[in-house]
């Protein structure tokens, strides 16, 4: 049966498919992603047709910055990584562990967003606003869009973390912690091919 | 007995299909093609209905055999024998459609290459049999396209401008010589159009910001009707023109009337007016007269040989004064303003049609 | 775990229907939705036929035709088609594999709300200075800012929610499939209607997804001041066409793929013989699907896309006769030798057979790029489409209706009115889209709200518009049969009214809440079948008699699709004159409601209730 989970022996090594509600969770948010993935993959698309069309705006080797999408890349790296730990402590069943390296990942998110719009910022002064041409339109669309999952992403860890801030591990929140991470991940990962496609592409022409 | 009834239906039908193979209006209906693209696509189209026609009647015979056959008696509750399936038959009908798809993909593939190969040729194209541009004469491509006639197309909202290399500017109707590849090179104005000649060929959409490009082929003079295939807004489905094709010698006439400027209007009073009534009344800001003008609204310069008015009207004077007073009731949507008898009265609109309907190029009729 | 067991008859009809999460009630007001969506298109495809029925006609406007035309093509795709296929997943899916519900019940719900308030905002443009007008594919320009009105939006605010709905319900397939499955019940084993539905939901996580991009593309340029379409400011019109179609052939795939399901179901169950070559059926499904996302060109050949490119997509499009004719012939050799009963599930199915291949014969001429140039646009495109959704993907609804509906209702639906349903039907489409194929070799291009005199085409469209109008009273017939059968048929407690093959007729009717009382052991392909030739005419249950688990039912899928109805509007209201309330305000208003709910769902954990044995044993006993 689907809660018939033998806990005397503390929690099963992978708390988070331990339960069948649990392994569905996995992989149905396995499948979100996949989805998900496409859905980037479309922007991905329609930035590559559209960054040569600047319509006399600036264009993409006129207003990067390297060092700054560097730093903002190595933050959100970072980020992903203490995720990691956090799950190492979920496995471990260290709690403290779980919440302090979620809250880590957290503020590293946090800093990752303000450096966006601190970057956004600046361009929309060099004189790239929204409107200016296909490629700032899409540019603003496929790198906000992941700012908008990196908002969300900040929401719903930290619901998580407010929500079980001394529940403990259990059969019932290792799932929403392990798919959060795994969210987390996600999000990375888009940024580390937007790092490669939209800015390395973008200044070396 | 319903399984015959239903034969019955498809027998008709199949029937119906064939009777109306020679319907629809001679110089519109693809089915009774009027150059060599044309032809080519209705060939290749039989050659399709041919195999698939094969498909269907394989299918059909067993269904009805099927039908005809196995239906359980009443009472009878014996179960049939529980077939898992059967690798022979399996392969047959995976390999067989794939030969009859083979047939078709040859002529698919060489065919979307001929139609491609948009080049002008007054040889006539490369469907053309005992002519076209194969082997040695490729090699003086320069030439070729020198002799060759391309005209410029433009879609608007909802109406068909021509421009010549030659420099002048066609409206509504497009003339090409008969017996040549004329290439069309494609645009769009606003929204996205499809240029469609129906007895001469296939279709090219055209498309704001994108330059497309077709070929079409008369073989024998005749006016022949033009369409819009892509919804382009309310008047969709009135944006039609009309294709002209001449013999060479009278192209080439008609191409060097209309280059020049058209000083002598033919002073017969009332035309007189007429002209007077065009420039107070400021349509000259939409349409030219050969070359003076602006493009916004279709060309006038031979206004008088229009087959159709507004592309879709019999060209008579009733209908003429009809779409100059109201033209938003014929073609919902289009630009042109209305000009209702407060500001052309009756004498006034006699003479402006006066004007226009003798604003003719060609010179017979 | 919280015992605080709740019954369903505590609660009052409306509110039970508002928050319930069992598939069986969610698969009933899919069907309900999707036939007053079904039934409102029709009617506007009334209007259209009468318009054309005569040259020249000046019933409606070209500006009304352009909004029937896009509505009714939107609507039945999106908001008929969809639905009464999600009905049968949602009734069939479960049961088919011996499973208590679907995977996520909440998320089940969630996606019937968002559905049905995505299709709530389409439907009200009507109320705000008329509909949608660029045909269901909105081409850009047409569809851009400069020249598309206020209708636009609320075919991009309404498609994207609805479209939310269609994705959530296809990830929550996917894992039902995958993880519910009754043990036994493995991969090979699945019925072919579970399969199909499986793959469709992969289709759908795939598809719908670049659709939601390119939707969100759109909004940005009509309400935001997007530069993707616009040419003068270095925007690609083309872009929109390939997106989406990279969306809109894969969504054919989704609609007709669960036909050829229900075909393998109800087929084998009247010939009483088992699916003719049930890998081969299951290879061709897959690959039918694959291919299918690598066809979506076959839609611009006159775009100007190039020969190469063309010729690709021609070969790839072809390909995929090859296993849909796989599939025609196994249906075929499926009743071949079989005892076949002709009631009106079985007319349905098995005249699908030869429809299909007609509708499939005229998608095999259209492939041919070079030809292509001719039909495109076209009636004859319009034709060929018809055949492959009515004579395809309809008849199956039908088939399916019939089929399923004792198990649903517990009473069958009148075969005699069925039967008459069946034929004017069947003559019906035969006369309204046969002609349709000439009319547009002809010359008569498709979206076309007139024609003019002496063209040829003023016959077979009285011939077109007959037809509709003879569809349209099979139709009535058949609402007509659902009222009538309620009231005058016969109820049925049997299991297993048809004598069938497949799981869902080894549960009680009507099925209990909890489906199966003991999960079943599956021991071979068809096991319902199996058990009445083999076994002992009952199923070998794989767990003993116990309490049952079930979650309870929520508002809170209710209130989320709400708040996207609210948002969305909002984003319409940016573009509208005279606003009365502030748009941003409505949309955080929106946004409010549904995060909140999300939210709230998060923090107040839902435990379910337990079915006490003593209940289930009466329930049970009273069923047997």
């Amino acid at each position: 049966m689907a809660d018939s989970v033998d806990m005397t022996k503390g929690l099963p090594s992978h708390p988070e498919r331990a339960t069948l509600d649990g392994k569905n969770k996995f992989l149905g948010f396995w499948v979100f992603l996949g989805g998900e993935t496409i859905m980037f993959a479309t922007f991905f698309g329609t930035y590559l047709g559209l960054m040569s069309g600047t319509a006399d705006g600036p264009t993409s080797s006129d207003i990067f910055s390297l060092p700054l999408v560097f730093i903002m890349t190595m933050i959100l790296l970072t980020s992903s990584l203490t995720s990691v730990l956090a799950m190492f402590a979920m496995k471990k069943n260290n709690f403290k562990g779980l919440m302090v390296w979620m809250w880590v990942t957290v503020l590293l998110g946090a800093s990752f967003l303000g450096l966006e719009i601190y970057e956004f910022y600046e361009y929309y002064h060099y004189g790239l606003g929204y409107t200016t041409s296909a490629f700032a339109s899409s540019f603003y669309t496929l790198v906000g869009l992941h700012g908008a999952h990196v908002l969300f992403g900040l929401g719903w860890i930290t619901t998580l973390l407010i929500r079980y801030r001394s529940a403990g591990i259990t059969l019932t929140n290792a799932p929403k912690f392990y798919v959060a991470s795994l969210y987390w991940h996600f999000i990375d990962v888009i940024w580390v091919f937007i790092f490669t496609v939209v800015y390395l592409m973008g200044v070396g022409g | 007995m319903s399984q015959w009834k239903r034969l019955l239906q498809y027998l008709t039908a199949a029937s119906v299909l064939f009777v109306l193979a020679g319907c629809g209006e001679e110089g519109i209906t693809a089915l009774d093609p009027q150059g060599p693209q044309a032809q080519w696509l209705y060939d290749n189209m039989l050659l399709s209905l041919y195999v698939m026609a094969f498909v269907i009647i394989v299918v059909f015979v067993l269904f009805f055999i099927i039908v005809a056959k196995f239906r359980r008696k009443p009472g009878d509750d014996e179960i049939p024998e529980q077939v898992e399936g059967s690798k022979t038959l399996e392969l047959t009908w995976t390999i067989i459609p794939i030969f009859l798809l083979a047939i078709l993909a040859v002529p698919t593939v060489t065919g979307t290459f001929i139609l491609a190969d948009t080049d002008p040729d007054p040889e006539g194209s490369e469907f053309t049999s005992g002519s076209g541009s194969s082997g040695e004469e490729e090699l003086d491509e320069d030439e070729v396209a020198e002799d060759g006639v391309t005209i410029e197309v433009t879609g608007h909202q909802y109406w068909w401008q021509f421009d010549y290399e030659e420099g002048f500017t066609a409206g509504q109707e497009v003339y090409i010589p008969a017996g040549e590849k004329v290439e069309f090179e494609l645009h769009a104005s606003d929204v996205m159009h499809s240029f469609w000649v129906p007895a001469l060929g296939g279709k090219v959409d055209t498309i704001p910001g994108i330059t497309n490009y077709l070929w079409l082929e008369a073989d024998e003079p005749g006016v022949y009707q033009g369409k819009c295939a892509e919804l382009c807004g309310p008047s969709h489905a009135l944006m039609e023109f009309q294709l002209i094709a001449l013999e060479r010698d009278e192209y080439d006439a008609w191409v060097e009337e209309m280059s020049e400027d058209p000083e002598e209007i033919q002073d017969t009073g009332e035309a007189e007016r007429g002209h007077e009534v065009f420039e107070e009344q400021g349509c000259i800001g939409c349409h030219a007269i050969g070359g003076s003008g602006s493009a916004a609204g279709p060309t006038l310069t031979n206004f008088g040989d229009r087959e159709a008015f507004a592309g879709i009207l019999e060209a008579t004077d009733e209908n003429l004064e009809e779409w100059i007073r109201d033209p938003e009731s014929i073609k919902q949507d289009n630009d042109m303003p209305a000009y209702p008898e407060e500001s052309i009265n009756d004498e006034d609109m006699d003479a402006l049609i006066e004007y226009l309907q003798s604003l003719t190029i060609l010179e017979d009729e | 775990m919280a015992d605080n067991y709740a019954n369903t008859a505590d609660k009052s009809v409306l509110w039970d229907w508002l928050t319930t999460v069992d598939h069986k009630k969610i698969a009933i007001m899919y069907l309900i939705a999707g036939t007053l969506f079904f039934v409102k298109a029709g009617v506007m495809a009334l209007f259209m036929r009468i318009q054309l029925m005569r040259p020249e006609m000046e019933f409606i406007t070209g500006q009304t035709f352009n909004e029937l035309i896009t509505m009714h093509g939107t609507i039945m795709l999106f908001l008929a088609a969809t639905p009464l296929i999600f009905a049968f997943m949602n009734f069939a899916v479960p049961l088919q594999i011996g499973a208590r519900d679907v995977a996520f019940p909440f998320v089940n719900a969630l996606g019937f709300w968002i559905f049905f308030f995505g299709g709530l905002l389409l439907s009200v443009s009507w109320f705000f200075g008329g509909g949608p007008d660029a045909g269901w594919t909105s081409y850009v320009p047409l569809a851009s800012r400069e020249h598309g009105g206020l209708g636009i939006d609320f075919y991009v605010l309404g498609l994207q929610v609805s479209g939310i709905g269609t994705l959530v319900s296809g990830i929550n397939f996917i894992v039902t499939i995958i993880n519910m499955r009754a043990p036994g019940m493995t991969m090979m084993r699945l019925p072919l209607f579970v399969w199909t539905t499986l793959v469709v939901s992969i289709l759908i996580v795939f598809a719908f997804t670049p659709l939601a991009a390119g939707l969100a593309l759109l909004m940005l340029d009509r309400i935001f001041g997007g530069q993707f379409f616009i040419p003068g400011m270095d925007g690609n019109v083309v872009l929109w066409q390939h997106i989406f179609w990279i969306f809109g052939h894969p969504e054919v795939y989704i609609l007709v793929l669960p036909a050829f399901g229900i075909i393998s179901e109800v087929i084998p169950a009247f010939s009483r013989k088992r699916l003719f070559g049930y890998s081969a059926m299951v290879f061709a499904t897959l690959v039918i699907a694959f291919l299918g996302f690598m066809v979506w060109v076959h839609h611009m050949f006159t775009v100007g896309i190039g020969p190469v490119a063309n010729s690709i997509f021609a070969i790839a499009t072809m390909a995929i006769a090859v296993p849909t004719g796989i599939k025609i012939f196994n249906w075929l050799f499926t009743m071949w030798g079989g005892k076949l009963t002709f009631n009106t599930a079985m007319l349905c199915a098995s005249s699908f057979v030869p429809t299909f291949v007609l509708g499939g014969v005229t998608g095999v001429m259209l492939a041919m790029a070079p030809v292509d140039h001719l039909y495109h646009d076209t009636y004859f495109v319009v034709a060929h489409f018809h055949y492959i959704i009515i004579g395809g993907i309809v008849l199956g609804l039908f088939a399916a209706l019939f089929y399923w509906y004792p198990k649903m209702f517990g009473h069958k639906l009148n075969e005699a009115l069925g039967k008459w349903m069946f034929w004017l039907f069947y003559i019906g489409f035969h006369l309204t889209f046969f002609v349709q194929h000439i009319l547009g070799l002809i010359g008569m291009q498709r979206r076309i709200y007139t024609y003019l005199e002496g063209q040829g085409m003023a016959t077979m469209n009285m011939i077109s518009t007959i037809g509709t109008f003879i569809m349209a009273f099979a139709v009535v017939l058949l609402v007509f049969n659902v009222v009538y059968s309620a009231y005058k048929s016969e109820r049925i407690t049997e299991r297993d009214p048809w004598d069938a093959r497949t799981l869902e007729w080894a549960t009680n009717t009507p099925v209990p809440e909890y489906n199966f009382a003991q999960t079943p052991q599956v021991r071979s392909l068809d096991p319902w079948f199996y058990e009445k030739v083999h076994g002992d005419g009952t199923m070998k249950p794989a767990e003993p008699l116990d309490d049952i688990h079930m979650p309870n039912g929520s508002i809170l899928p209710f209130m989320i699709g709400l708040g996207l109805f609210i948002g969305g509007f909002g984003f319409i209201m940016m573009n509208m004159e005279n606003p009365i309330v502030p748009p941003l305000l409505v949309v955080i208003l929106g946004a409010v409601l549904t995060f909140g709910s999300m939210g709230l769902r998060s923090i107040k954990e839902d435990h379910g209730y337990n079915i006490p044995l003593e209940r289930i044993k009466k329930i049970e006993k009273e069923a047997s």
